[in-house]
């Protein structure tokens, strides 16, 4: 009865007035209690997945301050007493100081040599015209599409004709190559959106190429570069690959990530967990910090490969 | 003619003798032109060089000794022709392997993008409408960001390390946690098992690559305009209709090129964690190799160098193909400007 008139039976009979209500006022409070069952859920959701972030994290951390016996009777618990000794045994005796330095022998110089020879490239490829710019420009950017453990049987033999197999500076040159595609890539997008009135100015005033390169044309390109450094210097300093299959001649030379693989093998053996986990907490506490500090611009800049 | 060269030579010295740049063969355009070309040869000399002598020559390579039977330790061997991939259709181990590298190639894209695009949504639009505005993100979607992030500036290393510890059955975190709440009838021997492992391997990845999701999808969905979540709500849409009708068509390239390079990071970067994490490097019982780490055996440890490089050839393949079907899946007729 009321669904055969409902437009009728609202305005006049009191039984209507709830239907009626129910029908174009219940998106409302229908809305908002969905909202904030919703809202509830997926803030547990969200907690969920943030405690399953950090918590391994934390748990390293913990463990690493424990005694071995602790963690394998409670991996659960809190340390009961804080055996800083486990962070200086890793440190000196499992050689992850060493480490350290190693990997930054290797990789400061070649960020540094990707960011010059990429913007070199990719400023040449995006604001000169001769003939072969496009084939260059596709050479690099095929690069990126392959894997790189393809290539790493004659990569390796390459290296050893040359006798860089094991030196830093082999691994420096190799990092530089493989990180050009990506670098060349990006930085070529971003010297094609900025504006080219300046660098015209400055060679009217007499400036020579080379020159409107690095004192005009770099200095405007910094947003760019500080994520592709971002972006380059977390991808060389997490590099696995390349170390373990070109520099494994001398274990003292080992690269951190290396280092780390070959200490959880020997710290296993040793029964050392505190040891291993001191060291991972070593190694990953850095990188924390400076993310944490520069958290925008490393968001920004791992993300920036995608988002182009 | 003669002394019309003689001509243009007295011009020549007679320019320069006034000094560069007044006029003559300095200020021409020859000149400028071959200052030029000089300036393109000097910046990409070097960067071409290195590029061709350590990525383009080995890539190369790796075709020719795909067709011999060399070993990698002496310097000869001979050309067998396609013997090496014929040895591969009959390899049950490259078969396991690229089966392995498949389960990871659908599930890594399935459950991180998943997960990426849920804990994006419920940051960006999930939050109650507080503030009179359509479509709010929770509170802490900041801290949320930072946090989810974490695994992904760490090295796969430190990843594939800590995560050994955890599965480790003794004392690690994973059946700590289940005996701590009294589910300690489902702790398993997690990396040991052959029917475990690649799922444990798997779920490692999918921890590792959430938090790059989550930001990227975050920026995709940032940048769609707020008047449109207005709209839809004011038109009464459920958050459910909104995601699959309004964000996700919207954000469709980034969630693309995101599902490519999960896709890339199934065959490619599960080397790392298949080589640290696992028992002997894919085992136990093979259960958990994946085509980048029989190549790396095959070459450096079996001194098959030869045999190792048609592995990469293939997986090259399988790269390729992948990308074509990712490439061909997802292209849309219409562009959405906005």
């Amino acid at each position: 009865m009321s669904t055969a008139q409902p437009a009728e039976m609202s305005g006049t009979t009191p039984a209507g007035v709830p239907a009626a209500s129910r029908a174009s006022a219940g998106r409302s409070p229908g809305s908002r209690s969905e909202g904030r069952t919703l809202g509830v859920f997926s803030q547990g959701f969200l907690v969920l997945w943030a405690c399953m972030a950090a918590g391994p994290l934390l748990w390293a951390a913990m463990s690493s301050l424990k005694t071995d016996g602790q963690i394998l009777e409670s991996p659960w618990s809190l340390p009961t007493s804080l055996n800083w000794e486990n962070w200086v045994r890793a440190w000196n005796g499992a050689h992850i100081g060493e480490y350290t330095l190693n990997s930054l022998v290797v990789v400061i110089p070649s960020v540094l040599g990707t960011m010059l020879l990429g913007s070199m490239t990719a400023y040449v490829l995006a604001r000169f015209e001769f003939p072969g710019n496009r084939f260059i420009y596709y050479l690099f950017v095929g690069g990126m599409t392959f894997p790189v453990i393809m290539a790493i049987v004659p990569l390796f033999f390459v290296m050893k004709n040359l006798s860089l197999l094991s030196t830093p500076h082999g691994l420096i040159l190799a990092y530089i190559a493989y990180s050009l595609p990506f670098t060349t890539f990006f930085m070529t997008a971003f010297f094609r959106t900025l504006p080219g009135a300046i660098a015209e100015a400055a060679m009217i005033d007499g400036a020579s190429h080379a020159r409107v390169f690095f004192q005009v044309m770099l200095p405007m390109a910094k947003p760019g570069l500080v994520s592709i450094g971002i972006f380059n210097f977390l991808g060389q300093w997490n590099q696995y690959l390349l170390p373990i299959a070109l520099n494994t001649e001398d274990p003292d030379k080992a690269l951190l990530t290396q280092g780390l693989a070959t200490l959880a093998v020997s710290q296993g053996y040793k029964g050392d967990w505190s040891g291993l986990f001191a060291g991972l907490t070593i190694a990953t506490l850095p990188v924390l910090v400076v993310y944490t500090v520069f958290q925008r611009q490393v968001q920004a800049g791992l993300t920036s490969g995608a988002l182009k | 003619m003669a002394t019309d060269s003689r001509v243009v030579a007295d011009e020549t010295t007679a320019g320069t003798a006034k000094g560069p740049g007044v006029g003559g063969f300095a200020a021409s355009r020859h000149y400028r032109t071959f200052v030029k070309y000089r300036f393109i040869a000097g910046f990409l000399a070097f960067p071409l060089a290195l590029y061709g002598v350590f990525v383009i020559s080995p890539f190369f390579q790796t075709f020719y000794y795909s067709l011999t039977d060399w070993t990698g330790y002496s310097s000869d061997f001979a050309f067998i022709g396609l013997d090496n991939f014929g040895r591969l259709l009959e390899d049950g181990l490259f078969w396991k392997a690229l089966g392995h590298n498949l389960v990871l190639l659908v599930c890594l894209p399935l459950l991180a993008l998943g997960l990426g695009l849920f804990f994006a949504f419920m940051l960006n639009v999930g939050g109650r409408h507080a503030r009179g505005e359509a479509a709010a993100g929770v509170r802490g979607s900041h801290i949320y960001k930072i946090v989810y992030f974490f695994p992904q500036v760490l090295s796969v290393a430190i990843i594939a390390v800590l995560w050994g510890n955890i599965y480790n059955p003794q004392g690690g975190l994973l059946n700590g946690v289940l005996n701590a709440v009294g589910l300690s009838s489902l702790e398993q021997n997690w990396l040991g098992d052959p029917g475990l492992a690649l799922s444990c391997v798997l779920a490692v990845m999918v921890w590792a690559n959430v938090g790059f999701y989550v930001v990227l999808f975050s920026a995709a969905m940032g940048s769609i305009p707020r008047d449109i979540y207005e709209a839809v709500l004011l038109d009464g849409a459920s958050r459910m209709t909104t995601f699959f009708r309004i964000t996700l068509p919207l954000i469709r390239d980034t969630v693309q090129t995101g599902w490519v390079y999960a896709g890339i990071m199934a065959l490619e970067t599960c080397f790392a964690y298949v080589h640290i994490m696992t028992v002997n490097q894919g085992g136990p019982n093979y259960s958990t190799l994946v085509l980048p780490v029989y190549l790396y055996n095959k070459a450096f440890r079996d001194g098959q160098a030869g045999y190792a490089t048609a592995v990469g050839v293939a997986l090259l393949l399988v790269t390729m193909l992948f990308a074509v079907v990712a490439m061909g899946l997802g292209r849309r007729r219409d562009r959405i400007e906005f």
